[in-house]
């Protein structure tokens, strides 16, 4: 199915005014990470840093291994660097205890990931709604109807996701993703199960959000999906080395 | 959108999982429910059965009441009789006659103030009733030229303590006589017949029969007349008396003790072995009679006690039963149900990775699962408390009728179980719970 692309897109991401100075939606300073285990230590973030403003929409590139899931649990907090500053919309999400982590996490952050990772026994309409449980979001239903039906997904609400095709389970992963409104959305390899049609949907959406004013960090080893990001960072080896 | 829509949406869709907890709740509280239900069953039969033997004891115990009552009355009625034949057997005499001259001549000489027998009447005494003041002489019934025995008798004096009885010898009034067995048939004479003894006339009244005795050549008449014609006025010779049938192992003795405190200066003695024999006789007929009641009564009480101890002993297996097996299947229960909480945690460790990333509490994420085990005991323990009841109602051999297993029905342990069975399950699924709550979503996320 091909998606269709709304025309007023903007009631659906844009919450943010673009102020004169870029907003630092993103701010990531020397971040480090070392995994370790019995079988010995794997530094997987060797210092990195980077910066996302309102309207930005940035592909961190790299072959298997070379730090990207790491890079986004650090950004989206949930994984603490050993060293380095993270910031979203200005704070340390690693200052906040546990439960407040999580909520911010809810309020601030949208997570897309490869395997959809959508909630088997849910239904469509619900997945969405589960990202509403920790915000208490007043219009949950109503928005979740809206962004499904963006997404083009309005006759498919009641479906569980083991009878979605892969795209339509990426677009409600999405809309999940864009329930509560974020400012950033944290997306590692959203079209690497995707064929080339639900791929570029699914990256049309993340354009739309960022030109809405939302900051979009995609990690992926892809140079299609790279190459619609207005800017692309490489990594290797828990660097970036471009 | 909340997390108990997540707990009913994820029952709804792995329903085996939610079926076979339910199944273990119910197997858990089913088996405590039908425990308590036999036990409280076997409660029941047994106020039951100990109502009926009580019942049945008390009949029987009351049957050979009415029995023995029978029998006694009989008894009574059978010796007064025989006490009334035998007459008068006790003889209180003054204290200075010679008893020899009883024994030996048939006769007594000494007298005492005819008062005696008045204050005898008027004291409270019970050993002995029935007084009859005599006086009495051996003499020539010249007219006749026989020897006789004269005796006056006024008549049983009423004592003031006692319902006046039937007298055991009538009056005899003034100017009439009663002729014993030998005089009348050797001198020819009848009621009616006009005699003169000692210059006086009399009319004989009465005629007795052979007796055998000293009576049968004795002629009786009036006390105050015979005095006269004895110069004995005011005195008599004797006290005749009935000694009562009261239960005592030596009942002259306590007659004598009796008298000795109303009227000094008396002997008593008792006369006619027959009476004695006949009273103990009575007296252990009597005594039979209330031991076979009392074995009655104890053979009731032990047939009774029989019983309980039974019934106690089937309750006790069943209760011991209840007590190894409740606990032994709770235990299991728990065991498993904690088993299914842990697969379903693990079936669900992505599920429990992305609910956090998106934002959900670990708090959150513990109540999923806690959630579900407290609707798996809620739901389980209805189901168990009615296959319980069920099992429990078809083995109790108490509930035989519908109101009798509706007796059986107890709101108490059914609020039990709904508060148990969540308890259990909460706890049984508690670490498998802590376990998900605790899980780092980025290790989950980073293993795809
Ligand atoms: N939990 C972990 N424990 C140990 N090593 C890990 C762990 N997660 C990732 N790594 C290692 O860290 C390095 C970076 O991994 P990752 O961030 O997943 O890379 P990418 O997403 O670019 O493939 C890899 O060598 C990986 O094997
Ligand atoms: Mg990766």
């Amino acid at each position: 199915m091909t998606p269709r692309v709304a025309c007023a897109a903007e009631q659906f991401f844009g919450n943010f005014k673009l102020s004169d100075r870029p907003l630092m939606l993103l701010s990531v300073k020397d971040v480090q990470k070392t995994y370790s285990s019995a079988g010995g230590s794997v530094r997987a973030l060797a210092g990195v840093s980077l910066e996302l403003a309102a309207g930005d929409f940035v592909a961190v590139q790299g072959p298997s291994g070379s730090g990207k899931t790491t890079l986004l649990l650090v950004v989206g907090g949930l994984l603490a660097p050993d060293g380095g500053e993270v910031a979203i919309a200005g704070e340390n999400p690693y200052k906040l205890a546990s439960d407040a982590r999580a909520q911010f996490r809810a309020t601030s952050i949208g997570f897309v990931f490869q395997q959809f990772h959508l909630v088997p026994y849910l239904s469509v309409l619900d997945n969405v709604l589960a990202a509403s449980i920790p915000t208490h979001l007043v219009d949950a239903r109503q928005r979740a109807s809206e962004l499904l039906a963006h997404f083009g997904l309005e006759h498919r609400l009641h479906h569980v996701p083991g009878q979605l095709s892969v795209g339509e389970r990426q677009r409600t992963a999405l809309a999940r993703a864009l329930l509560n409104r974020p400012k950033l959305i944290l997306a590692d390899e959203p079209t690497g199960n995707l064929d080339r049609d639900n791929a570029e949907a699914v990256l049309g959406y993340l354009t739309e959000f960022a030109n809405e004013g939302g900051a979009v960090l995609l990690v992926t080893h892809d140079d299609q999906a790279a190459g619609r990001a207005k800017t692309t960072i490489r990594m290797a080896d828990g660097r970036v080395v471009e | 959108m909340n997390v108990w829509r997540l707990v009913v949406q994820e029952i709804a869709h792995r329903k085996l999982n939610f079926l076979l907890g339910l199944l273990s709740v119910a197997v858990a509280v089913g088996c405590l429910v039908g425990a308590m239900t036999l036990v409280r069953g076997n409660e029941f039969r047994t106020g039951e059965i100990l109502a009926a033997k009580q019942a049945e004891v008390e009949q029987a115990v009351a049957e050979k009441e009415k029995e023995v009552a029978a029998a006694g009355a009989h008894l009574q009625d059978v010796m007064r009789k025989i006490t009334k034949g035998l007459g008068f057997n006790i003889l209180i005499l003054p204290q200075d006659q010679d008893l020899n001259e009883l024994h030996v001549e048939g006769t007594v000489s000494k007298a005492m103030p005819e008062k005696y027998v008045t204050d005898l009447a008027e004291s409270r005494i019970v050993t002995i009733n029935h007084l009859l003041p005599i006086v009495s002489k051996k003499l020539r019934w010249d007219e006749y030229d026989r020897t006789i025995l004269l005796t006056g008798t006024r008549g049983e004096v009423p004592q003031a303590h006692r319902d006046p009885k039937k007298p055991l010898l009538d009056h005899v009034p003034p100017g009439t006589m009663v002729v014993g067995f030998q005089l009348h048939s050797q001198l020819g004479l009848k009621p009616g017949d006009k005699v003169t003894l000692m210059g006086r006339e009399f009319e004989i009244t009465e005629t007795y029969p052979e007796r055998g005795t000293a009576d049968d050549s004795t002629v009786w008449v009036n006390l105050a007349e015979a005095q006269e014609m004895l110069g004995m006025q005011n005195l008599v010779n004797a006290i005749l008396a009935l000694e009562c049938n009261c239960a005592t192992v030596d009942r002259i003795a306590e007659i004598r003790e009796d008298l000795a405190a109303i009227l000094q200066g008396t002997q008593v003695i008792e006369r006619g072995p027959p009476a004695l024999a006949r009273a103990e006789a009575r007296n252990r007929a009597a005594l039979t009679a209330q031991t076979s009641l009392m074995l009655e009564q104890k053979a009731g009480k032990e047939a009774l006690e029989r019983e309980a101890a039974g019934r106690e002993l089937v309750e006790k297996q069943t209760e011991d039963f209840a007590a190894v097996l409740v606990p032994v299947v709770m235990i299991a229960c728990g065991v498993w149900i904690g088993f299914l909480a842990l697969m379903n945690v693990r079936q669900r460790t992505t599920e429990i990775g992305v609910l956090r990333a998106i934002g959900l509490k670990s708090t959150q994420i513990l109540l999923i699962f806690l959630g579900k085990a407290i609707l798996i005991g809620l739901v389980g323990a209805l189901i168990g408390y009615a296959a319980g009841y069920f099992v429990g109602v078809s083995w109790s051999d108490f509930a035989t009728t519908s109101a009798k297993t509706a007796q059986l029905f107890d709101p108490r342990l059914m609020l039990l179980a709904l508060v148990i069975a969540p308890l259990l399950s909460g706890l049984a699924s508690w670490l498998p719970a802590m376990s998900a709550a605790r899980q780092d979503p980025a290790v989950i996320l980073q293993g795809e």
